[in-house]
């Protein structure tokens, strides 16, 4: 064995190279990118009509306007009821499930992918990153849109419910009157939207692909979708 | 003395299946020079692949030692096994492992772009290596649209990006046809005597006999026996007459 050099160690790719292989995989992958991200869409778009909804009637009953379908009696003096707080509960956990299941088949159906970039010489980091900056972007304008798809449900509702009244005492800012409970207002819950959309994808897929990509090659590309 | 590239101790790799343990290798022995032709031939199960594995990193062996170039693989730290598989190895496998979302140029980039190498170089290399295997003209398609030839080309292009001084093939011709087979065979063998790499490949093709220095048979885990070309040439005789 004459030629022993030894093996030098693998350089760390600038983050310029991962961000430009993420979005080309993202645009190549436009079909595939925009399910995973509706997926997203769909869970945020839930959570916040379902929250803003509810801000809505905490917001009119407040200004003593009665809704045309529930009577005063019903909810005035309640602020959030608890079927109110179970609903959203209930959204968030359908929000949870739907994102994290989502973007956990969307990892688990490019295993091989990773298998073969760690054939090629990719380190752990760096799979997971590029995880991490594909999820991440997806996580956000998916969650983007969801909250003001969910916004405009809201309102919709609201305007069946309340009728022109809504514009004149929509929640928009954080609020939090003395005889009443506090609101957060729909700016900060479209806010709190995306970053839960974003945090939530990011995490439903980087933690599965930070899984595969300790995983040998040989076994993270034995698995076939 | 022979300079040898690739060396195995007692390797052994047992498979956890719940209660069960199966060993899919049991100790094997080899050694593989420089610039080898090896085939390591064996029934479906025998441990081709998992030897495969073992030699390119791929796989940890559960006991036994891997040395490449000298240097024993289980000592290797995380980035320098990275580092190996990046420069050392170009793999082939049967099934190609394109990346679908980038281009033959794009596949062909990629360990490259792990490398470090500057864009131009590797743009000008990619085009180099996909011109060599005969894609030239079809540089900026997507793997589905080409033909399983033509894909096990870039996976071939692929592999040769960062000058490997060892290419592992796993089963390349198994999803070709015979004349497509033959031709990717013709292309390794010639990688194999103008550039000096030493090949190690699995197979069950019979076409690949004819090209290899030396056949390892494996079977049930262990190294049955390993022929020498000279032995083999009458076999492929025998075994063609049988054929017919
Ligand atoms: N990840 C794994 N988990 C469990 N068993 C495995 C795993 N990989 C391989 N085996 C088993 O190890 C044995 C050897 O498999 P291997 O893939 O090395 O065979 P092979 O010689 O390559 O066969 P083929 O010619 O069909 O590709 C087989 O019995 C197989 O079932
Ligand atoms: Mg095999």
């Amino acid at each position: 064995m004459q030629q022993r050099t030894p093996i030098e160690e693998q350089i760390d790719l600038p983050f310029v190279e991962s961000l430009r292989i993420s979005f080309q995989s993202l645009k190549i992958r436009f079909g595939r990118s925009i399910i995973t991200t509706a997926g997203i869409t769909l869970g945020i778009a839930f959570l916040v009509s379902v929250w803003t909804n509810n801000e809505i009637g905490i917001a009119l009953q407040e200004s003593g306007r009665q809704s045309t379908i529930n009577t005063f009696e019903e909810t005035a003096e309640a602020g959030i009821s608890t079927k109110d707080i179970w609903l959203i509960i209930m959204s968030l956990i359908v929000c949870v499930v739907g994102i994290a299941n989502s973007m956990l088949m969307a990892v688990t159906e490019r295993f091989r992918e990773i298998g073969t970039m760690k054939c090629l010489g990719a380190l752990d980091g760096f799979v997971v990153r590029l995880f991490l900056l594909e999820s991440g972007f997806q996580g956000f304008s998916g969650a983007l849109i969801g909250a003001l798809i969910g916004t405009l449900g809201a309102v919709l509702l609201g305007l069946k419910d309340y009728g022109l009244d809504l514009f004149f005492y929509f929640p928009l800012l954080p609020a939090s009157p003395e005889d009443g409970p506090m609101q957060l207002g729909v700016i900060v819950i479209i806010l709190l939207g995306c970053i839960l959309g974003m945090i939530l994808a990011v995490i439903g897929s980087s933690f599965p692909a930070w899984r595969a990509a300790k995983l040998p090659p040989a076994e993270a590309m034995r698995t076939e979708v | 003395m022979a300079d040898i590239v690739v060396k195995t101790e007692d390797v052994v790799k047992e498979y956890r299946m719940g209660s069960n343990i199966l060993r899919a290798l049991d100790g094997i022995n080899i050694e593989i020079n420089r610039g080898e032709y090896i085939s390591l031939m064996g029934p479906s199960g025998s441990g081709k692949s998992t030897l495969f594995n073992m030699i390119g990193a791929l796989d940890r062996p559960t006991e036994g030692r891997v040395y490449i170039d000298g240097q024993n693989m289980s000592q290797l730290s995380q980035k320098q096994i990275a580092a190996f598989r990046c420069h050392r190895v170009g793999y082939i496998f049967q099934s190609y492992n394109l990346l679908h979302v980038r281009s033959a140029h794009g596949n062909v980039t990629l360990p490259m772009i792990f490398a470090g190498i500057s864009e131009k170089q590797r743009n000008e290399k990619a085009e180099k290596l996909l011109d060599m295997v005969g894609l030239g003209d079809r540089m900026y398609h997507l793997p589905d649209e080409l033909s399983g030839g033509q894909r096990q080309r870039v996976a071939i292009a692929r592999a040769l990006a960062n000058d490997p001084s060892i290419i592992l093939a796993d089963e390349p011709t198994a999803n070709l046809d015979t004349i497509t087979g033959r031709e990717i065979i013709d292309l390794i063998k010639r990688l194999n005597l103008e550039q000096g790499v030493t090949v190690i490949s699995a197979t069950h093709d019979l076409k690949m006999l004819d090209v290899s220095d030396r056949i390892v048979d494996i079977r049930d885990g262990l190294v049955e026996r390993i022929r020498n070309r000279d032995e083999i040439e009458i076999e492929v005789g025998e075994v063609g007459g049988e054929g017919e």
